[in-house]
Parts: C-alpha cells; structure tokens; sequence
C-alpha cells in the first residue's frame, strides 16, 4: 500500500501532465515518422513540403481535425457516442504510471504494476465496442465485434509471455523487474527468455490493432470499422489512443525483455525510449510489409501457435526453475 | 436509417448546397491559421468511378507522390475525408451515391471533378444518351475543374494547388515555367 501524501499526490499530477505531454508529442512524431517509413518503403519521400521536409506535416493533420465539423448523426446512442473517444484516451494516461522510465523517474511505484496495466489496458476495448456499438452502423458494429475477439485473443498468449518472465524474476514490479537484469544485452531477459520475446511481439500487434492485425478496422472490409461514423476530434482521439497503446506495449516489452533504462555504458531514460522507439519502428515496418491476414487465419494463428508456445515456454520455465 | 435517395432529375436539377454559417469565433488570425492547416493536409476520400482513378492511383504512387503536400492520407471513411476527387464517369446509377457521400461528408469540403467526363460528360455527351449524368456540378458543387482524357498526374497534383489556392487566396508553390500564366484579367484583355 502506498500513503497517499500530499507529496505522493502531487507527483501522480505532475506525472500525468508529462505524460499527457508525451502522449501527444508521440502522436505527433510516430505520424510523421510513419508517413515517411511509408514513403521510405514504398520508394518516394512522403511528406515533404509542409514545413521543412514535412516535418509540420502531422501538426497542420491535428488542428485541420481540430477544425473538422463534428458530425453526429442521426439515431446513434449519442452519450455512448461522445464517451467512447474519452474512454479511448484517458484510461493510457492511467496505464503510463506504473512504467519506470528511469531509476527514479515512476509515476506511481505500486507493486502489481503489470497486473494494473493488464487490467486497465481492457477499458481500451471496451471503448471500440462502444464506438461500434453507438455509432448504429453495420461496419461500426462489425468492427467492434472484432476487436473484442481479438483482443480477448491476443491478451492470453501475451499474458503467457509476461508471466514467464514474471517467473523468472519472482516479481510483479516494473522497476524490480528492471533491477533484476543487468546493462549489457546478454544479461537482458530476452537472452533466457527467446521464444516469449517472440510471442510478445506478434500478439502487441495484434493487441493495439495495427497491420498486419488490423482487422476491427480493415479498410478494404469495413469502411473504417469501429470509428467510420466519427468526424473531426472523435476521430483524433481514436487516433492518438491507437499510438498511445503502440508506446505503451513498446515500453513494457523494452521493461520486459530488453532491461528497461538499463544499458551499455550509462543507465538513464535514454536508453528506455531508444529501445521503445526501436520497437515502434519495427511495429512500422511490419505494417508496411506484410498485407492484412483474414480473420480465421488471424485466430488461427493465435489458438494454434501463440497459445501452446507459451504455455510450454511457462511450463519449461516453471521447471528448470524449480529443479535446477 | 438514412434519407430515401433523391431520384436524379433530368438536366440541371436541384443541386445540393453547403450550408455556410459563419464561424462561432471570427478573428482574421485564428481563421487564417486554420485555413493553412485546411490547405495543407486535404485528405482525398478512397472513392473512385472510372479510368481516371487510376491515375489518382498514380499521382499517390513513388513517381508523383501527392504525399509531399500532405494529400495521400486517402480516408476509406467518408467522414474523415476533406476532398472528393470525383474521379471518371458518374453514371445515373451512381449519381445517388455519390450525392449522399457528398452530403456524408463533414463540413470544410471540397470536390475535384477529375477528367472531361466528370466536367460534361466527355465523350459520352451525345443526343439521345440515357446513362450518364452530363458533369458532375449538375449533382454537387464543384470547387476545381481538372481537365484530360484521363487527366496527367501533374494535372491532378495542380487541381489540388488550385483548391489550395482556393481555402488561402494565394498560391503556395511555384508557378512552373511552362505554365500558362494567369487567366487574363479584363484590364489585360482590353490592352
């Protein structure tokens, strides 16, 4: 239990307005570096001209959706309508807390800091059941059904992976976890732990429905999926969630498996966003790689590989850590 | 549910028009500053009719790239999207389709009529035709006309400068050299 102080208080606000700061400042730099990735891949220079090379490109994108006419049309559940791009945004502010940054740099140190990540993280889902469910469209609605099925899906074999390497270091504390392993890569847990540093990879894309795992909001299929029927700032939001999700696998996987703030040399948050980043660019990658699974391919590769991978990778775990 | 389609009338019917209400804050700054975001990433919707979508498809593509001025986010949801390239031959049958996409689409929007069919009918216009809506602004209003059988991508990338031009009242680029200059004023005329 931790006291709650003015002092305690105090930090828990000033680490939510940072966060909030990171969450937009994120939006605005992984907009920009996915369009040119993009642009990069597909062999042309991507946003080029708005401000010099593009780089006010996503920044002029945010305050055009700012000026958008917001739409509502007729017939939806227009509370639930207004409340799922909210429920989208804020509940990641929350998840941000229990991440340590650097040594000392935590928003809220709480001991079952994964378990309040895992639990919260579903509010997420529950926001484009919501956004599907109000919005009174077929492809909103078709959309959300997807997206729970996947990401009930997708959270099992995740949770799996974490729990091997919550095994493997006795603990369920983010910064204990960090303390555990050392600064150079092969103290890292990804060197013990291979096949769950695998299975945490596949199933954060298909968690924070990115290519290609996009399914709940497949273009080709679905319109847009869960967020077709929102405009201007609804759609923001949804937008801005989506690469706030994207940060925050990419910082618990770097906690994980790859030593957190931990690194060659000199220990400190560099390292905890050089490796994030590094993450986020792979997530980029793949998403301009691979073309969109269907959705039995997608569930088949979760129930038939991820699943029994990692529920033999926490059974191997289990016993070499209690015989040997 | 949505509204029954309109039945599309014969010749210039009754054309749909924006409502244009005057904005709630009106200073010259804030309008400006939000004219230049407008301009700067109009995002086309995935809708094509005809040939000339392919060369939409081609001016997004590595040769031309309209991702350089920020216009290659094609929204597969209409009401994420800020322009409507109006891309080929609108038939009678789509004609109600494309009036609802229209009237889907939220408030600062605009519509390219890309290639001669869209602008008149093309080479479709003759007498005794059933099938095709005579150009496009009989149907909704039409900010830029593209001209071209389909039009070049160079073309398509200088219809989306002229609606620029349009939301700014200036030109942004640079004028290429063998351009035409502009339509000649009536001062010049008279001269």
């Amino acid at each position: 239990m931790m006291d709650l102080s003015i002092a305690n208080f105090a930090q828990i606000i000033v680490a939510c307005l940072l966060i909030i700061g990171l969450m937009v400042g994120n939006a605005v730099v992984m907009v920009y570096i996915e369009r040119k990735a993009c642009g990069f891949i597909q062999r042309r220079p991507g946003p080029y001209e708005v401000g010099p090379r593009g780089t006010i490109q996503a920044v002029c994108d945010s305050m055009k959706l700012l000026g958008k006419q917001i739409f509502i049309p007729g017939n939806v559940d227009w509370l639930l309508f207004f409340l799922a791009p909210i429920l989208a945004f804020f509940p990641v502010l929350l998840l941000f807390l229990p991440i340590p940054f650097g040594k000392f740099l935590t928003g809220m140190r709480v001991d079952e800091g994964i378990l309040l990540i895992l639990a919260f993280s579903g509010i997420g889902v529950i926001s484009n059941i919501l956004a599907g469910w109000s919005s009174n469209n077929k492809y909103g609605l078709l959309g959300a059904a997807r997206a729970v099925s996947q990401a009930v899906a997708y959270e099992i074999p995740m949770i799996m992976a974490l729990l091997s390497v919550i095994f493997l270091s006795g603990t369920l504390n983010l910064s204990e976890i960090v303390e555990r392993q050392g600064s150079w890569p092969w103290q890292w847990n990804i060197v013990c732990q291979p096949l769950a540093f695998f299975i945490y990879l596949v199933s954060l894309v298909g968690e924070t429905n990115r290519a290609p795992f996009d399914l709940p909001e497949a273009e080709s299929e679905l319109t847009a999926g869960f967020h077709t029927e929102y405009s201007g700032m609804g759609f923001a939001l949804f937008f801005l969630s989506e690469y706030a999700n994207m940060l925050l696998v990419s910082f618990v996987c770097a906690t994980f498996f790859l030593g957190g703030y931990k690194g060659p040399f000199l220990d400190g948050f560099w390292w905890m966003f050089i490796k994030a980043y590094l993450i986020m660019v792979f997530i980029v990658w793949i998403r301009w790689t691979f073309p969109r699974v269907r959705f039995d391919q997608l569930l088949n590769i979760n129930w038939k590989w991820l699943l029994p991978l990692s529920i033999i990778n926490l059974w191997v775990t289990a016993v070499v850590l209690r015989f040997v | 549910m949505a509204a029954p389609d309109r039945a599309v009338s014969e010749g210039p019917g009754p054309i749909t028009r924006a409502e244009v209400l005057p904005p709630l804050v009106n200073l010259r700054p804030l309008n400006w500053f939000f004219d230049v975001n407008r301009a700067m990433s109009l995002w086309p919707v995935t809708f094509g009719l005809a040939c000339c979508a392919i060369e939409m498809m081609a001016v997004s593509m590595s040769r031309f790239d309209i991702a350089r001025f920020g216009a290659e986010v094609f929204r597969p949801s209409i009401r994420q999207a800020d322009l409507m390239m109006v891309t080929g031959t609108v038939s009678r049958k789509m004609a109600p389709a494309l009036v609802r996409l229209y009237e889907q689409m939220p408030a600062p929007k605009f519509v390219m009529a890309c290639g001669n069919c869209a602008i008149s009918g093309g080479p479709f216009k003759f007498e005794g035709q059933y099938g095709i809506v005579e150009g496009v602004d009989r149907l909704v209003p039409v900010d830029v006309y593209v001209p071209g059988c389909p039009p070049r991508p160079e073309a398509i990338l200088e219809g989306v400068f002229a609606i620029q031009e349009k939301i700014l009242g200036v030109r942004v680029w640079p004028r290429p050299k063998e351009m035409p200059s502009q339509p000649a004023s009536p001062k010049a005329t008279k001269a």
